[in-house]
């Protein structure tokens, strides 16, 4: 009996290691995120279809070359996290940080081209209830409002995915994660995906789809 | 009241989870399943009686055509606060915050939920939402009634922001108990337990689960939407800038309609585990019923723009949803008949659970052979917005889920609490509850077919019969639940002792202590006997 209840006390208290659990309940998570934004899409296909004219007359003043460098950023950020994880399993903690550090440096820099794309067209007077966008047609209004709501929804999630990262990065410091169990970095890797997966369909819709 | 409770288990050497530690602070930080699913019970059966406060008021209101006690924008604000709280604050966390969260962990084996700090997190969302929403109340309400629709809610007064936000924390709360539900059935079944040996209310929490993490994200970003339309004067909504309030009333039901199954489906579960413990009889027909679950999950996320016929939609998608639609209700009506044939030739006990089931299946029978009404697309434009709506989803979700959370209630307060619940009394106050419900909304069907349209505070005298009916019998309605809550409190300290198995019961929360220790079992799970294996010999009861 004692020694029963010792094992599972230990685990009322701290939960046991299991990462396959971990594993499912991201993915639910994810699932979550994805119709997060999934509904926005709707919205976004809807409007595009009734004012196709302007959205794509909008999408064209969008700024393609930050568009296009901040995809690649983004991917390659992807690509930097998936081998910092591939490191960890390996035992390679140090390269695991650096390459974890690289990602946090590519979350900064696709935050910042964005900040700079949104100045910008702060500073050109269109941003929601301007008095130049409430005299711009109505599917200005619309792609604008949607613009700055999805990328602003996105980038949200580009900059706590970027806690998380840091987060990861100080429990494989301390070892809280480690070779054999590394179930939160892995979450963290899944979820800095999802963020990479969103931008991959944000921009086409925006950028992309104009003359 | 951990201080009152002496139970049978006291002589047994593991204390019981209400007595392992004492103090409002364990309370507060405990990550036991049990202690987080009676702190749920507290929060919303006081917020549902409040609203229940609030629906026999504007009830009164409604006593005589004129004005009686308050004028039209009083009763606009009760009715949405009414409609707002026992939407988002009770019957949506409702039988899976509650008993989901008390007894799924104990019916597979496993000695908590898989992820128990997330679940004290969801607990501390909902109030958090909770006491947002109260908050709305003191800033003088809001009249936008509970679905919020535009244009009107970016036209009323900047209130309407608070509730909306409420409902937007609590929706995590839904979510967050989705994902630990999901993995805990995956993950912490006892050696042996496959899916098909489940009890059947855990497949229904977890057929629930597919919908909090699935459907509760797109309300979640659509309450957000309108939070920065209107706060931001993002244009998303506003047909003055070109938005389409159709397309709100879309984004809404896509959630709130597959929100009507995560009240329903867990109450389903419970009737499938109460009906045959009481017949003792094994179930008729487990596969078709856990199924069943799973379809109306599937079919249920694709029937949304039933609420919408009258919105303005092509005529191929009216045709398309209203088809759908009638689909829905035939993995309801499987499960109907399979309790119905599990009942035929059981030995009946009509102690106060079942006939809290039996009253059900009556009550929920009507709500859904009226919804088909709706369902259909000529009798429905004639029948929206009438009292027959309110009169309809009352039937099913009051009639279906409220009843069965009452009968979970009675089924299961001797293991939560280690004592039994006056059985006299419980069972008039069932009957009092049957009275006092059908006449509250049964004339509300016929003033409904007659034109009286619904969410009004007024009305023409012809209607006069069919209202004062209806408010005599909420206050029936009303007595009978408060006499059933009294009951079931006092049975807290006053009860008889109970036994671990008082009802016979064969499912695994039987087999441990009443009320259980906090590890849920003293030793290894007895799988030996399958969920329903009747009879069930019991030896201490
Ligand atoms: C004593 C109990 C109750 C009484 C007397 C009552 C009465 C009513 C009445 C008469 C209406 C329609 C008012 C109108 O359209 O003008 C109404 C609306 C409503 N009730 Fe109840 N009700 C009770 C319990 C419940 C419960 C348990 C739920 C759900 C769990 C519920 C959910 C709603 C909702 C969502 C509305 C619609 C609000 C709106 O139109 O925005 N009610 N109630
Ligand atoms: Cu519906």
């Amino acid at each position: 009996m004692a020694n029963h209840s010792a094992e599972m006390h230990e685990h009322a208290e701290h939960g046991h290691y299991d990462p396959m659990a971990n594993k499912i309940g991201m993915w639910t998570f994810l699932f979550t995120e994805a119709l997060l934004f999934g509904a926005l899409f709707i919205a976004f296909f809807v409007y595009l279809s009734t004012n196709t004219g302007d959205f794509l007359d909008c999408s064209s003043e969008l700024n393609r070359i930050m568009g296009a460098i901040n995809t690649v950023v983004l991917l390659t950020s992807s690509l930097t996290m998936a081998l910092a994880i591939a490191a960890l399993q390996r035992g390679n903690k140090r390269l695991s940080l650096n390459l974890m550090l690289m990602t946090l440096v590519f979350a900064a820099v696709f935050l910042i081209i964005k900040y700079f794309e949104w100045s910008h067209k702060i500073h050109l007077g269109i941003y929601p209830k301007s008095e130049l966008m409430v005299n711009r047609a109505q599917g200005d209004q619309l792609f604008y409002g949607l613009y700055y709501t999805m990328t602003g929804l996105h980038g949200l999630h580009v900059a706590i995915g970027a806690v998380l990262i840091l987060i990861a990065m100080r429990k494989v410091q301390t070892g809280g994660v480690h070779k054999t169990k590394f179930s939160f970095i892995e979450n963290v890797g899944l979820y800095w995906h999802l963020v990479d997966l969103v931008w991959i369909y944000l921009f086409p819709m925006f950028y992309l789809i104009g003359r | 009241m951990n201080t009152q409770v002496k139970t049978a288990a006291s002589s047994s050497p593991v204390p019981d989870y209400i007595r392992a530690s004492k103090g409002i602070w364990s309370w507060l930080t405990t990550t036991d399943h049990k202690r987080i699913g009676l702190m749920y019970f507290v929060v919303m059966i006081s917020l549902f009686v409040a609203a229940m406060g609030m629906a026999v008021t504007f009830r009164l209101e409604l006593f005589s055509p004129g004005e009686q006690l308050f004028e039209s924008d009083i009763y606009n604000r009760l009715l949405t606060l009414h409609g707002v709280v026992m939407i988002f604050l009770f019957i949506i966390p409702g039988i899976p915050a509650v008993f989901g969260n008390f007894f799924l962990p104990i019916m597979i084996g496993a000695k908590d939920v898989v992820f128990p700090r997330l679940n004290l997190l969801s607990w501390y969302c909902f109030v958090v939402g909770a006491l947002i929403a109260l908050f709305s109340v003191t800033l003088g309400g809001i009249d936008t009634g509970w679905t919020f629709y535009v244009p009107y809610s970016q036209k009323t007064d900047l209130n309407v922001l608070v509730p909306i936000l409420a409902a937007f924390i609590i929706g995590w709360s839904s979510i967050l108990t989705g994902i630990n539900f999901i993995a805990t059935t995956h993950r912490m079944r006892v050696k042996g337990m496959g899916f098909f040996d489940m009890p059947l209310f855990v497949w229904s929490l977890y057929a629930t689960g597919w919908i909090q993490i699935l459907a509760t994200p797109v309300v979640g970003i659509t309450l957000l939407l309108l939070v920065f339309e209107k706060f931001v004067g993002v244009a998303i909504f506003d047909p003055a800038a070109g938005g389409d309030p159709i397309l709100f009333e879309h984004l809404f039901w896509i959630y709130s309609h597959p929100a009507v199954y995560v009240m329903i489906l867990p109450a389903m579960g419970v009737v499938s585990e109460i009906i045959p413990t009481f017949a003792r009889r094994t179930i008729f027909g487990y596969k078709t019923i856990a199924y069943s679950s799973i379809a109306i999950a599937g079919i249920g996320s694709l029937v949304w723009a039933h609420h919408m016929f009258t919105s303005g939609m092509v005529d191929e998608a009216r045709i398309v949803f209203s088809f759908l639609t009638f689909f829905v209700a035939v993995p309801s009506g499987v499960k109907v008949f399979n309790w119905l044939a599990t009942l035929y030739k059981g030995s009946i006990e009509l102690r106060s659970p079942m006939m809290w089931c039996l009253m059900f299946i009556f009550l929920f029978s009507i709500g859904g052979l009226t919804g088909l009404f709706n369902a259909s697309l000529s009798i429905d434009i004639h029948l929206h917005d009438t009292s027959w709506v309110p009169a309809h989803f009352h039937y099913t979700i009051f009639g279906g889920a409220v009843v069965i959370l009452f009968a979970a209630c009675h089924y299961w307060w001797p293991k939560i609490f280690g004592r039994m619940v006056n059985e006299r009394i419980a069972i008039g106050t069932c009957i009092g509850f049957f009275i006092g419900f059908n006449l509250t909304y049964m004339p509300l069907f016929f003033a409904g077919t007659a034109g009286m349209p619904r969410r009004y505070a007024d009305y023409l005298p012809e209607y006069t019969i069919y209202h004062r009916l209806s408010t005599i019998g909420a206050v029936i309605l009303a007595t009978s639940i408060l006499i059933m809550i009294i009951n079931l409190v006092r049975s807290i300290s006053k009860g008889k002792i109970a036994p671990a198995n008082p009802w016979q019961g064969a499912t695994l929360e039987w087999t441990v202590p009443s009320p259980p220790p906090t590890l849920n079992f003293t030793g290894e799970p007895d799988t030996s006997r399958g969920a329903y294996e009747y009879p069930v010999e019991v030896s201490d009861g």
